[in-house]
């Protein structure tokens, strides 16, 4: 085993963070750092519980080493919210019943804000294709993609 | 496990040549986390290489495109002059996985994984991409071809690294596509893939194509009977069907619960139609 010392930014803050290098960002956000809102569900990069934006890029962090994280910018569900107001997507999430567990629903929040900086205004078509990396056992999907829809709306202002 | 960082591609290369035990090229780690994490491979080391400058872009010369063994394939789709020049290869780099692999994933990863069913290859051969490889004893250049020996083999030596895929700059009239088959509408392994490049002259009769087909073998391959039938035609449905029927000829598929020999090699046939009738289009054919 190795340590390795890490500075990378997360949510705006500045961090320094002593990890293995065979230590995923996954593994070194909910362990080292206490921020366990990304949730491990595969592992693997098949089911999106895990996403956040590094760089501006939305990636899956359990295919991420911490080693990696040197330098970059990270974005996780923890910096979603601006204090005690919640992101239009949160809202609607909440508002539609989108979620059940809520095991997946950080990662479909990740990427749905992903999705809607890209494309504002996203058809249905559009969004189930962005969002076929976050699976989700409980909704269904369909809550899922209404309150995506609903937060689009509202976030151009209608 | 040592994790390094290197900033130039010499440093890159003597270390990994100068590695005890098994080591590793990182760049979007879409395949190699998740073959470290299944306990398929425990490496001694990994070389990230993304703080290597210039290997993390996408450079346009008057040659053609040079992309870069750290780009993202999501970052193909977001370059308009390269979706222009070759659109067959950019959607085939962005059918692989979902948005959180496009975010990491790369076409050299793709092609150096050396998947029969990597969704780029018969898209960067058909392309007739080469490669720049750097490595101890300096560089060369090779055809995408010559990467992949078996599955998951390729010809790289020691210390060796894939630098970048090169694109040519397209004559006039020319266009690409790729098409793939699985059961579902995304996020899937190929069943058989096909892609199709081709020129035209000014009369809008195929003077240069080339054909090839993947995981339908233990490589992808090229398939330059199929090519032939349509060289010289306006893809009338004669040459259409000589297409399909030598795509047919050529696979050598496996037999499994995702398709067996006889649906691939129909399939293939059928794939490689439309993907001729879509690149004949974005040729300008009509």
């Amino acid at each position: 085993m190795t340590a390795i010392a890490v500075s990378t930014t997360i949510n705006g803050d500045d961090i320094e963070v002593l990890c293995q290098t065979e230590e995923t960002l996954l593994d070194v956000l909910r362990d080292r750092l206490g921020l366990t809102g990304a949730k491990e569900g595969c592992g693997t990069g098949d089911c999106g519980a895990c996403s956040v934006i590094v760089d501006g890029r939305l990636v899956c962090a359990c295919l991420v080493l911490g080693a990696e994280a040197e330098g970059r910018r990270i974005e996780t569900i923890e910096g979603m919210a601006k204090g005690d107001e919640l992101h239009p997507l949160q809202s609607s999430f909440l508002e539609h019943a989108a979620l059940q567990c809520g095991v997946c629903t950080p990662g479909f929040l990740i990427a749905a804000k992903d999705l809607l900086e890209r494309n504002p205004d996203p058809s249905e078509e559009e969004i189930r294709f962005a969002l076929a990396g976050n699976l989700c056992r409980c909704t269904g999907y369909d809550k899922i993609v209404r309150a995506v829809q609903d937060a689009a709306t509202v976030m151009k202002g209608g | 496990m040592h994790y390094e960082r290197p900033g130039s591609i010499k440093d890159a290369t003597r270390l990994l040549n100068g590695a005890k035990g098994s080591a590793y090229v990182l760049a979007g780690g879409s395949d190699l986390l998740v073959r470290m994490k299944g306990g398929f491979i425990e490496p001694d080391l990994v070389v990230d290489i993304k703080a290597i400058k210039g290997i993390g872009t996408i450079r346009k010369s008057s040659n053609g495109f040079t992309i870069g063994a750290a780009v993202p394939c999501a970052e193909m789709a977001e370059s308009a002059a390269l979706k222009k020049a070759w659109p067959g290869v950019v959607e085939a780099a962005n059918l692989i996985g979902s948005k959180q692999i496009q975010g990491r994933c790369t076409i050299v990863g793709n092609l150096c994984n050396a998947s029969p069913a990597a969704d780029s290859v018969p898209a960067l051969m058909a392309a007739e991409a080469k490669v720049a490889i750097a490595g101890p004893k300096g560089s060369r250049t090779i055809a995408v071809d010559k990467v992949v020996k078996a599955p998951g083999s390729t010809s790289l030596r020691k210390g060796e690294i894939v630098e970048a895929v090169l694109l040519d700059k397209r004559p006039l009239r020319s266009g690409d596509a790729y098409l793939r088959f699985i059961p579902r509408t995304e996020m899937d392994i190929a069943v058989v893939g096909a892609a199709v490049n081709l020129t035209l002259d000014k009369e809008g009769v195929v003077k240069s194509a080339r054909v090839s087909l993947g995981a339908v073998a233990p490589t992808a391959i090229l398939v330059r009977r199929a090519a032939n039938a349509i060289i010289g035609t306006k893809l009338d449905g004669p040459a259409l069907e000589r297409l399909a029927e030598a795509c047919s000829a050529a696979c050598k598929p496996i037999d499994d619960k995702r398709g067996t020999i006889e649906f691939r090699k129909k399939v293939a046939g059928v794939l490689a139609g439309r993907a001729a009738k879509i690149a004949y289009k974005r040729a300008g054919g009509k």
